[in-house]
C-alpha cells in the first residue's frame, strides 16, 4: 500500500504552495496530485508555481497527475479542463464530465468527487480507459471490497480517502463569501484568509462542517488510522491524504509508519501530536455517520 | 406548450396529477432504488402498471425515477428495477448513476432514457458525452445553474433539456453531496434519503424549540413558533470569529425557503427548456393537484405570451419563503 497526496483544496499563496511541494517531495509519498479542485477564480493567483512543482516532484521521483476542477461549469473552466489533457501528464478527473476533453485512447485517473459506487461505473470508466480511482470518501468497507476486487480485475488501482476533511458537497454557492455577506463574483478572495477552511458548529457549539468556498467539508479529519488492515486485506493499494496547513509532511510520515504495521493506537496518537487541537473521524469506512470520532 | 413533469409518491397522487393537467408523471419503486425512498411511499410492480394503464388512457405518460447509485454488489436490484419499469410500460427511466445507465443502454436498447438532476451534468460537455456514450434523451438540469447558464447549455446540446420550477430546493449539486451521511450514515446516492426522518428529533428545551437531526443540534426557535425540519443545508450554524471578520449566526448555506421559478417560466421557454418540473413526490395527492393545477395555467399562459399568474401557489408557500434559487445569478 502506498500514499498519494492529493490536490490542495484550499486557497493558499503562491509562496505556501511552492514550499509545500517542496516538501511533499522529501516525503515518502508514492504520487501527487495537482491541480486547481475547488474554485477556478483562484488559480490565476498561483498556477505560476505549478511548472516548477511538477519539476521539483518528478526530480525527487514522484508520480504526478493533474487535478481538474470538481464542478465544471463556465466556459473558461471547460477550456482549462481541455488544455489539461494536453500537458503531456496523467490527469485525474473530479467531475465526469471532464472526460469528454479525453484524448481517444488516452489513460486517465478518477477523483473522490466522481461518483463510483459500483462494478459497473467503475468497468464502465476502465473501459474508457481509466487506470487508477480514488473512492467517493462515504463508501462503507463493504463497497470498498467489492469495487477493490472489480478494480484488480479490471486493471484499475483502487485508492481511498485516507486521511483529511472530507469533500461532502460542492455548489455554485459560494459559501465563505456569504458568510462575509458577498456573493460568488465579489467574493475578494476572502476564502484565502482560512487557510484550512473556516469553521462551522451547531448552535450548541459542536464542531460539525467547515467552509471552503463553494466546498464544504467535514470538520473532524477523516482518518482511516485504525482501519488499514482492512484496507490492505480488501486489495485498496493506496491511500489519498488531502493536503492541509501545518505539519503536512509529518502526517505523510506517520501514514507512511501504519503502512508498514504501525499499530493504530501509536499512529492516532502521533497524529494528535503534529495537529494539535484537531479532531478525528472514521464513521464511513464502518458505515457510520461518517463524523463519528476515531480511537 | 412546456411539459409539465409532476410528482406522484403513490397510485392516488399519480390520478390526481394526471386529473389536474400534468403531461407527465414521474415515480419511483418503493425501496432503495430512487431518491425518494420514505416510508410508505412508492410504487409496486403492479400500482405502477396501473398508474401507466391511468395515464395513457388520458394521454399523459409516467417516468420512473431509478436515480440513486446501485450498491456495489447489489446491483442486481437496480437492474430488475429498470427491467420492470420497461416492462411496466414507463415513457423513461430516469437514471443517474453511469454504470446503470451503461446497462439499461445495453439490456433495453429501445427504453427511452433521462439523465437524473443526481448526475450533475451542469454543462454541456458532460451532457453531451452521457448523450453520446448512452443516447440519453433528456437531461434534468442541476439546480445550481443561471437562466444564462441553461441558455447556452441549450445551444451546445442536442438533447432536452427539463428544470426544477417548484417545491424542495437543493444548493449543493444533487447527487454530489455527503451531508447527511456525515451526520447520520443514511445519504441520498446510497439509501435514497436527505436528513431521514427516523435520524429526527425535537424536543423544548428551556423555552425553545428544537430540531435535531442524528444528535446535533439544526434548529432552534422561540416556544410557540415553528420549528422547520433539519434538513442540513438549509440548518441554522455558527462560524465562529476569525481574524477577519466575527462570529455568525444563521443559515450558512440557504434558508428554510423552497424553490418557486414560476415568474421565470417565459425565460426558461425563451432558453429553450422542453419540460418544467416539480419536486415532491412526498407531498399529498391534494397539494400536487394543487400545484399541477396552478402551473398548467401557467405553461398555458407562457404558450400564449401572458404574464405569469402571481400568487397562485401562495397558499402552498406560506409560512416558508420561497426563492428563484440559482436561476438568478445574485443568489451565488
Amino acid at each position: 500500500m502506498d500514499l498519494t497526496i492529493g490536490p490542495i483544496a484550499f486557497f493558499w499563496t503562491a509562496e505556501t504552495v511552492s514550499d509545500f511541494y517542496r516538501r511533499m517531495a522529501t516525503t515518502p509519498a508514492r504520487r501527487v496530485v495537482i491541480g486547481e479542485w475547488v474554485c477556478s477564480k483562484r488559480l490565476p493567483f498561483w498556477q505560476q508555481e505549478i511548472p516548477g512543482a511538477i519539476e521539483t516532484l518528478l526530480a525527487a521521483g514522484k508520480e504526478v497527475a493533474l487535478s481538474t476542477l470538481a464542478l465544471i461549469t463556465l466556459k473558461r473552466e471547460r477550456r482549462q479542463t481541455e488544455e489539461l489533457f494536453g500537458a503531456g501528464l496523467p490527469v485525474e478527473i473530479a467531475d465526469l464530465g471532464a472526460l469528454k476533453h479525453l484524448p481517444e485512447g488516452a489513460a486517465f485517473q478518477v477523483g473522490p468527487t466522481v461518483n463510483v459506487y459500483n462494478e459497473g461505473t467503475l468497468e464502465w470508466l476502465a473501459r474508457k480507459g481509466a487506470t487508477r480511482i480514488c473512492l467517493p470518501p462515504e463508501l462503507p468497507l463493504a463497497s470498498v471490497e467489492v469495487l477493490a476486487r472489480a478494480g484488480a480485475a479490471a486493471g484499475v488501482a483502487i485508492e481511498v480517502w485516507g486521511h483529511g476533511r472530507a469533500p461532502l458537497a460542492i455548489s455554485g454557492r459560494c459559501y465563505h463569501a456569504r458568510l462575509h455577506d458577498r456573493a460568488k463574483d465579489s467574493c475578494l478572495f476572502v476564502c484565502g484568509e482560512d487557510p484550512d477552511g473556516r469553521e462551522v458548529q451547531t448552535l450548541d457549539g459542536h464542531d460539525f462542517l467547515t467552509v471552503n468556498g463553494v466546498q464544504t467539508m467535514g470538520h473532524a479529519h477523516t482518518t482511516v488510522a485504525g482501519q488499514i488492515a482492512e484496507l490492505v486485506q480488501a486489495g485498496v493499494v493506496s491511500l489519498r491524504l488531502s493536503p492541509q496547513a501545518g505539519d503536512f509532511a509529518g502526517v505523510v510520515d506517520v501514514y507512511h509508519h501504519l503502512t508498514e504495521g504501525m499499530p493504530a493506537p501509536g499512529a492516532l496518537a502521533q497524529l494528535r501530536a503534529r495537529m494539535p487541537g484537531a479532531r478525528f473521524a472514521d464513521g464511513f469506512l464502518a458505515g457510520a455517520p461518517g463524523l463519528r470520532g476515531a480511537g | 406548450m412546456m411539459e409539465l413533469v409532476c410528482p406522484a409518491g403513490t397510485p392516488a397522487a399519480l390520478r390526481a396529477a394526471v386529473d389536474a393537467g400534468a403531461h407527465t408523471v414521474y415515480c419511483g419503486f418503493a425501496d432503495e432504488t430512487n431518491a425518494r425512498n420514505f416510508p410508505g411511499l412508492n410504487f409496486s410492480r403492479e400500482e405502477l402498471a396501473e398508474g401507466v394503464a391511468y395515464a395513457r388512457a388520458r394521454g399523459a405518460r409516467v417516468l420512473v425515477a431509478i436515480n440513486t447509485f446501485p450498491r456495489a454488489g447489489g446491483q442486481a436490484l437496480w437492474h430488475r428495477a429498470v427491467a420492470d419499469a420497461h416492462q411496466a410500460g414507463a415513457h423513461a427511466v430516469i437514471l443517474a448513476d453511469p454504470g446503470l445507465i451503461a446497462h439499461a443502454a445495453e439490456a433495453h436498447p429501445d427504453l427511452r432514457l433521462h439523465l437524473s438532476v443526481q448526475a450533475a451534468a451542469a454543462n454541456p460537455d458532460a451532457i453531451n458525452l452521457y448523450a453520446e456514450a448512452f443516447g440519453i434523451r433528456r437531461v434534468v438540469l442541476p439546480r445550481v445553474l443561471t437562466v444564462e447558464e441553461i441558455t447556452a447549455i441549450n445551444r451546445e446540446i442536442d438533447i432536452e433539456t427539463e428544470v426544477f420550477v417548484f417545491g424542495g430546493l437543493c444548493v449543493m449539486a444533487e447527487g454530489r453531496c455527503s451531508l447527511s451521511s456525515w451526520a447520520t450514515g443514511l445519504s441520498p446516492n446510497m439509501n435514497g434519503v436527505c436528513s431521514p426522518a427516523s435520524h429526527v428529533a425535537y424536543e423544548e428545551v428551556a423555552g425553545n424549540n428544537e430540531a435535531r437531526l442524528g444528535g446535533y443540534l439544526i434548529h432552534r426557535t422561540p416556544k410557540g413558533a415553528p420549528v422547520p425540519y433539519p434538513t442540513l443545508c438549509k440548518g441554522c450554524f455558527t462560524a465562529p470569529a476569525t481574524r477577519t471578520g466575527p462570529a455568525q449566526t444563521g443559515h450558512i448555506f440557504e434558508d428554510p425557503v423552497s424553490l418557486d421559478a414560476t415568474e421565470l417560466i417565459p425565460k426558461l421557454q425563451k432558453a429553450g427548456v422542453t419540460a418544467l418540473k416539480i419536486e415532491g413526490r412526498q407531498r399529498s395527492r391534494a397539494y400536487v393537484a394543487q400545484v399541477v393545477r396552478a402551473f398548467r395555467a401557467a405553461v398555458e399562459a407562457a404558450e400564449q405570451g401572458a404574464p405569469m399568474p402571481a400568487g397562485l401557489l401562495a397558499k402552498l408557500t406560506e409560512g416558508q419563503a420561497a426563492t428563484t434559487g440559482a436561476y438568478a445569478k445574485t443568489w451565488r
